[in-house]
């Protein structure tokens, strides 16, 4: 069964004003189509979840969508601060932002037991960090088998997650190369999936290549045909990062009154990612678009 | 003999560091330029490993990050960062982690999450990112930043990833770890840590730089060494492969 839509429809019934949402993707495949529809669709107290909030979430937050982060790294990779957070956390503006808040391997954790449905889930990072003085959910139990005790973390199972890929079929069984970050781990953890995919093939390209499959249709409940859609992220074999536009939203963000004029000109005066790739002009997509490396082929065998 | 910045001699300085190092965790920065240089000289065994999910990189340009889609192509293996973290850093795979901060105490502890109150921040810095779990997991620990009397301070605002604690065996006291930090490689000179009271001390210097340099950028009573070394200036090919190969554009060597 085909679960085609447009993003403007997937995140109108699929998110709700309050639900916890992670748009996942470690630098690679951070759809910020999405964030900019949840943007435009003007969604409210809505707890973002993400390892690095990236510049996707603090479009959100300084849009006003946002009361809660839970994250581990509140940074511009490779360049520097988060503006618009930064000051909904120094200064309120434009509203207060609650933060929770762990280490990279705190979060994967937490939707590692979201996934796989447990209470909790061990691991030995925190020891000797003052994030155990402010974070009262990460706590400590003794090893039932031996001496000693160990941290843990509970499960985080957002209301929906949003994961971009290379491609999907209608149904929304999603293949995935390159950086995986916590892709697999974030849409099983999530009450509602939804995938955007730079392509949707044939059933068979996906039974082609089995090992390859991240997200199977089982768990999707959307299907947007989003290309370009991780734009200023990356999408590997697709088109390189956007290193200047993260450069610029450095200087952007700096001032909530040019932040919001970007917004306005960028993801407000807009209607959907489409015309988003036609006003960033052919020159963009030429400079970003890598040479060809192919991978070598498996032979998976026909039996008989 | 060749003109070279004070972040040049730093990261060369860095590189040297990982001489014969076979698995270093790969930091955004500093640290991601000093281990692609030593891949490149002290050390061309040395796997790069990324908390993105990356074994084994072989960048064909300087990521200007931990996630850049360079360190995908021809790399040993990519994997979800579950498996990373697990298998290879929990696990006890990883000899060096490399990390950087805005605030380090005497002890190496580190932060860079917070300056002021955690609950009212003055400044709200990035967090620890996987910094905590490489400074807890990785068999040793290389520290890179800059001096200047913010950051080297008596006392951190907050413990991001802790160092030696409170000095002493308070690190031993954690459980099974990695030993901690190895080295604080600066603008001006290198500390190390007694092995007793795990205080760094200043144990070499650069080329110009001098003792009453040192003792200006830091927040307490400096440390030294019985006697001091004198770090060799980046050679010829150092300088080449920083400026030709790594970061053509002087964005991190300037």
């Amino acid at each position: 069964m085909s679960k085609l839509t447009t993003m403007r429809e997937a995140i109108a019934e699929l998110v709700h004003d309050g639900d916890s949402v992670a748009i996942e993707g470690f630098t690679h495949l951070i759809c910020f189509a999405a964030g900019h529809e949840i943007i435009r669709q003007r969604k409210r107290d809505l707890v973002l979840c993400r390892l690095t909030p990236d510049l996707i979430y603090d479009q959100m937050v300084a849009a006003g969508c946002a009361r809660k982060l839970i994250f581990s790294y509140l940074g511009n990779p490779g360049v520097g601060s988060l503006h618009a957070i930064r000051r909904a956390v120094e200064k309120g503006v434009p509203a207060p932002l609650e933060l929770e808040e762990y280490t990279h391997f705190g979060m994967v954790a937490r939707y590692i037991a979201g996934a796989a449905g447990l209470p909790f889930y061990p691991l030995r990072t925190f020891a000797g960090s003052d994030l155990l003085r402010v974070n009262p959910l990460i706590r400590q139990v003794e090893n039932p088998y031996g001496s000693g005790a160990v941290f843990v973390v509970p499960p985080l199972c957002p209301d929906v997650a949003i994961v971009h890929v290379q491609r999907a079929d209608a149904t929304g069984n999603a293949q995935i190369w390159g950086l995986l970050g916590v892709q697999v781990e974030a849409a099983f953890a999530a009450k509602r999936v939804i995938v955007a995919a730079e392509e949707i093939v044939d059933e068979a390209i996906i039974r082609a290549d089995p090992n390859r499959t991240a997200i199977p249709a089982l768990i999707v409940d959307a299907v947007v045909h989003e290309p370009f859609g991780a734009h200023p992220s990356y999408v590997q074999g697709y088109y390189d990062r956007d290193t200047e536009a993260y450069i610029a939203w450095d200087i952007i963000s700096r001032e909530h009154g040019s932040l919001m004029q970007w917004l306005d000109e960028w993801v407000y005066g807009l209607s959907g990612r489409a015309e988003y790739v036609e006003k960033l002009g052919s020159q963009v997509w030429e400079r970003l678009r890598p040479d060809e490396a192919w991978s070598g082929q498996v032979n998976y065998g026909r039996y008989r | 003999m060749n003109a070279y910045t004070a972040s040049e001699m730093m990261i060369v300085a860095a590189a040297r560091e990982l001489a014969n190092a076979r698995v270093v965790f790969v930091g955004i920065g500093l640290p991601n330029i000093a281990c692609n240089l030593a891949q490149r000289t002290v050390a061309p065994h040395l796997e790069l490993i990324y908390e993105s999910g990356v074994y084994g990189a072989r960048p064909g340009r300087l990521p200007l990050s931990i996630g850049d889609p360079c360190l995908v192509s021809g790399a040993v293996g990519v994997m979800p960062m579950s498996q990373l973290l697990q298998y290879y850093l929990q696990r006890g795979l990883i000899d060096v982690g490399f990390l950087g901060a805005a605030q380090i105490d005497r002890y190496g502890n580190l932060n860079t999450t917070v300056i002021g109150d955690y609950h009212r921040p003055k400044v709200r810095l990035p967090g620890s990112g996987g910094a905590c779990e490489i400074a807890l997991m990785c068999h040793r620990v290389l520290i890179i930043t800059r001096l200047s009397q913010r950051t080297f301070v008596k006392k951190l605002d907050f413990v991001t990833s802790p160092g030696f604690l409170e000095g002493g065996e308070a690190r031993i006291r954690l459980g099974r770890y990695g030993e901690g930090p190895a080295a604080v490689i600066t603008d001006m000179g290198i500390f190390r840590f007694d092995s007793i009271t795990h205080e760094m001390f200043l144990a070499s210097l650069y080329p110009g730089c001098t003792v009453e340099n040192v003792q200006e950028q830091i927040g307490w009573p400096l440390r030294m060494a019985d006697e001091l070394d004198m770090i060799a200036p980046p050679a010829e090919e150092e300088l080449r492969i920083l400026r030709q190969e790594l970061d053509p554009a002087g964005r991190l060597r300037m």
